[in-house]
């Protein structure tokens, strides 16, 4: 009788304990939750928003940044459906999107944080050295099919392009091939180390990748000069041509934050239009919205 | 009487978890159903049998999933024709006409071909296959379904082997001996015995191979550069309906066309895997070798 009175009492304060200790453990969730940011999207900008991150997460260490990529789709999907906060993407969102996002109850803010060129690549055994808009929109829609006949070798074109996901692969359907679909003969890497890795290999391909990227991969790939029309100069893509806007194929990077985002998401979107992350924009390859 | 209650509770514990994966099955096929549903309804299925797999696009989406129906239909039975002579013949080797100490060895390394991630695999394939395959056969790139098949027979191997060396092991010995009795060579005994004996343990194995080679994903991803072309040439790039669903999913916004179409994929996919498994434990069953 004794022993399972004690047996009883000690059960009690067993489940006392692990109860106050879930309780605990629920409220500390909680508060690092509202001190987390997540920011996903654009796979071009991971690099990017990852160096704005660490430096943030110096001014205030007691707030956790998390960056995902997977594309800027994958980015605005997340967006749309509450799952992430902040999302990175290197194109503007379509107006279908933004329908989407007032139908879940999302408002967006859109803030351009960095400009960026997208580099032509092609093999550096390629002859070819510069390429008009036309010709490009020609061969990535499979118009133009043998080097020949842009006055190159005799290989055929390999068009290597990203993943539909990828906010690069809408771009540059958008600006270079004027809306029309891709040739159904397109490789579609999942990654813009991959293109890099298929051009410097095949001596036929051409793709396109973010200009920090071409620039990094140093002599795998070389980069071509781009003519706005047959009769323009020729522009190489550098920091300069970009902010002068006289490279043809150049866009702006995107952050874009829901209205549920937290207090703490607002102040590092600030940070990075602050000169500390336009620098750190720089530093990593892309060029600065500010003069 | 506290003792059988305790047991009686192990035994029904025991009773759900088994039941477990029967409820996750059905869990799955019928959330699949439902994401796909719509799309009989919105675009019609008549779009799934269109020749132009074009998801995003400023002119008109074209979900027609027949080029990644063949394309997956040409790595897998690339694959196969790969798989086949490879597994079964080691599966003879092993378990007819090595020494014991050959079978220890083999036997693990086989095992261990299973268990790599495949992933991994991929890597593998896209750093040291895919040049090799542009460089053997003089071709302008090397992202072509014959590397995807090259990778899936690696993995499907394993599996096609050590269930073929069930098969050949479970036939009964007075076979054999009747046969090399009558004064056949071990060979012949091997190929007009024990192997035909063996046959429908090995024609499961084949499927279950099969199966686990229209499944894979991460591997053909990385290696068939995944354009949506009509082809059965094998040196031609293919876009399979796993690496589809892998690429584009994470991009599609919840209940859009393109979504339901990944979903319609998913079900062509399941049926045909769940119909070699079928049909495999049939064979099996039939034959009384499981």
């Amino acid at each position: 009788m004794e022993i399972s009175e004690r047996t009883k009492r000690r059960d009690f304060v067993f489940i006392t304990t692990v109860c106050v200790f879930i309780v605990l453990l629920a409220t500390s969730v909680r508060a690092a939750e509202n001190k987390m940011i997540t920011i996903k999207g654009s796979d071009t900008m991971v690099h990017l928003v990852t160096n704005w991150a660490e430096a943030f997460m110096k001014q205030k260490p007691d707030v956790e940044v998390a960056v995902t990529g997977g594309g800027s789709g994958t980015g605005i999907a997340a967006l749309i459906n509450g799952t992430t906060e902040i999302c990175a993407s290197s194109r503007d969102m379509k107006d279908k999107e933004k329908q989407q996002a007032r139908e879940k109850g999302v408002e967006v803010k859109e803030v351009v944080v960095a400009r960026d060129g997208i580099a032509v690549v092609v093999n550096p055994k390629n002859p070819i050295k510069e390429i008009d808009m036309q010709q490009l929109a020609q061969i990535f829609t499979g118009a133009t099919t043998r080097w020949n006949q842009l006055n190159g070798g005799d290989e055929e074109i390999l068009v290597f392009s990203r993943e539909s996901s990828s906010g690069t692969y809408v771009f540059f359907q958008e600006h270079v091939l004027k809306n029309k679909d891709y040739t159904p003969k397109a490789k579609l890497m999942p990654a813009t180390s991959a293109i890099i890795e298929a051009v410097s290999a095949d001596k036929g391909a051409i793709g396109y990748v973010g200009l920090g990227y071409a620039l990094a991969a140093g002599n795998k790939v070389k980069i071509l000069a781009v003519k706005a029309d047959a009769n323009s100069p020729a522009i190489i893509p550098s920091d300069q041509t970009v902010i002068d806007g006289s490279y043809p194929v150049a866009r702006p990077l995107y952050l874009y934050v829901s209205n549920k985002a937290s207090q703490n998401a607002a102040a590092f979107v600030d940070f990075c239009l602050s000169d500390a992350g336009q620098t750190i924009v720089r530093e990593s390859g892309y060029v600065s919205v500010k003069k | 009487m506290k003792r059988v209650w305790k047991e009686k509770l192990i035994e029904w514990l025991f009773r759900w978890t088994a039941s477990l994966s029967i409820l996750i099955v059905i869990c799955i096929f019928v959330f699949i159903l439902k994401e796909a549903a719509p799309f009989a309804k919105h675009p019609g299925l008549s779009q799934l049998f269109g020749s132009r797999w074009v998801p995003v696009s400023a002119q008109k989406e074209s979900f027609g999933i027949i080029p990644l129906v063949t394309g997956s239909v040409l790595v897998t039975v690339l694959a196969m024709l790969l798989t086949i002579p490879f597994g079964v013949g080691s599966a003879v080797y092993i378990s007819e006409l090595s020494n014991p100490l050959e079978r220890e060895i083999l036997k693990p390394f086989i095992e261990l071909l299973a268990g790599i991630p495949s992933v991994v695999i991929g890597f593998f394939g896209l750093v040291v296959l895919v040049p090799l395959v542009k460089s053997c056969f003089g071709l302008a790139t090397g992202l072509t379904a014959f590397s995807g098949a090259i990778l899936l027979a690696l993995m499907a191997i394993p599996t096609v082997t050590s269930i073929s060396e069930d098969a050949l092991r479970s036939v009964p010995r007075s076979y054999k001996e009747a046969s090399l009795a009558l004064g056949a060579s071990r060979m012949r005994t091997i190929w007009r015995v024990t192997v035909p004996a063996a046959l429908p343990g090995i024609m499961a194995a084949v499927m279950l191979g099969t199966g686990r080679v229209i499944g894979e994903t991460m591997a053909v991803m990385m290696v068939t550069g995944n354009a949506a072309i009509i082809t059965f040439w094998p040196f031609d790039s293919v876009r399979t309906m796993t690496a589809t669903i892998a690429a584009e999913m994470g991009e599609v916004a919840f209940g859009s066309d393109h979504y339901r179409a990944l979903f319609c994929i998913g079900i062509i996919l399941l049926l045909a895997t769940f119909g070699l498994n079928i049909a495999a434990q049939k064979v099996l069953r039939k034959y009384r070798m499981s």
